[in-house]
């Protein structure tokens, strides 16, 4: 029986690589398609994401799935032969998906905040992340992983952001690893595990990228008229 | 073995409904406590002190918070009666797909509909029901979002009935008019004991938002 996979992402995506582990953890073959999605959404990408217009999507055998966590999800109940992600018993599973859903409330939004707003908004977002990190390093206590002795969902949906750190600490100017030394263990125990390490991208490739976004949207608003494709071209290069 | 549930909710919350209603089609003996959310329970802040927000399910002892992580629970625990989620993964995905769509486009929308007034409340009136046209598509010719049955995203979503005629009455216009599909879904849903008990009175809300609310929040 074929079955055919594809992933359509963008390189930078914390939430595409969400995808990116689960599918390494899993062990499915898949084709990945790079979307630039800062300029150029496809044509099977809007078809395949109406309503949202987002990437990650999962194509399983031309059905789509999108939005990160559940495309998780349907990974861990599809490929539920290897490496489960969410636990057996129902609290540990409403506590996993809790602090998913936490983590998709609070980091892309607030850590953005940091490197794109300035001064006392800077400030503020700072407080913010640190202390929503916090309340995860908490939540992880004295056990390796987040999912108890190896990787579980709450993992996967965490360690992304952890190639966008640099980003928020060089443009903070502070440190994770001085604030949550707990949390930093962790990334670096993620770190050890392929699925992770072949998927987060290099940390100064991130920075570089945000570079290039900080740029557009300055010249968008220094001048109002948007840059033309060189950018794109730019971009490409970074991929 | 006792099994003993506690609901921390709020009256008017289409989140706590949430809830209610799938208590009540599962069968499910609980204990309702009623919380002001103008001035919270030292119960509430310490069972859910990361968001400190209704609801909070709290079953032999242990909390279980944000709604829709609840009625999963519920579903997988008491999974013998009214099943709520499929059982195949991909309408799964696509159930927590449309119930996730609610989950970050309804509740702000609606919320706009009241609160804004003149060219601000025309803009947000047009996309909520842009929102709801959306979800009408989703339905299509089903009669549930479950199908033959109430399902994940008919509990998602119908809590929200109780708000229409708020919505419709602050900014002059027909929610039936415009989505008779989904008028016809509602009524179909509240058909159903466990969801017609579980919904308060659309009059009461009214008079919440407007006495109460509108107050609090500074939108008159």
């Amino acid at each position: 029986m074929a079955n055919e996979v594809i992933l359509l992402d963008f390189w930078p995506s914390p939430f595409g690589m969400r995808a990116r582990i689960a599918l390494a953890e899993k062990g499915v073959d898949y084709e990945y398609r790079d979307e630039n999605v800062v300029t150029n959404k496809s044509s099977l990408l809007l078809r395949m994401n109406p309503v949202h217009k987002k990437v990650p999507v999962l194509v399983h055998n031309g059905k789509p799935v999108c939005e990160s966590l559940i495309i998780v999800q349907y990974i861990d109940e599809t490929w539920s032969d290897k490496a489960p992600l969410l636990p057996k018993d129902a609290y540990g599973r409403a506590r996993a998906r809790f602090w998913a859903d936490f983590v998709d409330k609070k980091m892309y939004d607030t850590g953005t905040r940091v490197w794109k707003s300035k001064g006392e908004a800077r400030e503020a977002a700072k407080k913010e992340l640190i202390d929503a990190l916090k309340l995860l390093e908490a939540e992880l206590g004295e056990k390796p992983f987040f999912g108890g002795d190896t990787l579980g969902y709450v993992d996967v949906a965490l360690v992304p952001f952890a190639s966008w750190f640099y980003t928020y600490e060089t443009d903070g100017k502070f440190s994770i690893e001085e604030h949550c030394p707990v949390l930093s263990a962790w990334v670096k125990r993620c770190m050890e595990k392929e699925s992770v390490s072949k998927t987060l991208p290099d940390p100064l490739k991130i920075y570089e990228f945000v570079g290039v976004l900080k740029k557009r949207y300055g010249i968008e608003y220094s001048n109002g008229r948007p840059k033309p494709s060189s950018i794109g071209v730019e971009q490409g290069k970074i991929n | 073995m006792a099994e003993q549930v506690t609901l921390l909710d709020s009256w008017p919350s289409p989140f706590g409904m949430r809830v209610r209603i799938a208590l009540a089609l599962k069968g499910i003996d609980h204990e309702y406590k009623e919380e002001d959310l103008a001035n919270k329970s030292p119960l509430l802040l310490q069972i859910n002190p990361v968001h400190k927000k209704i609801p909070v399910l709290v079953h032999n002892g242990k909390p279980i918070s944000e709604s829709l992580v609840i009625v999963q629970y519920i579903d997988e625990v008491w999974s013998d009666k009214s099943p709520l989620l499929p059982a195949d993964p991909y309408e799964r995905a696509k159930a927590r797909f449309w119930a996730d769509f609610i989950d970050k486009k309804l509740y702000d929308a609606g919320t706009k509909v009241w609160m804004k007034k003149g060219e601000e409340q025309e803009a947000a009136k047009k996309g909520f029901v842009d929102i709801l046209k959306l979800l009408e598509s989703e339905l299509g010719e089903k009669p549930f979002f479950g199908g033959e049955s109430l399902g994940y995203v008919d509990v998602a979503l119908v809590p929200f009935y109780s708000w229409f005629y708020t919505y419709e009455t602050a900014a002059s216009f027909s929610i039936e008019l415009e989505c008779p599909t989904l008028m016809r879904w509602a009524k179909r849903c509240l058909g159903f004991d466990g969801v017609s008990k579980s919904l308060p009175d659309s009059h009461k809300i009214y008079d919440f938002v407007i006495n109460i609310l509108r107050k609090r929040y500074g939108g008159e």
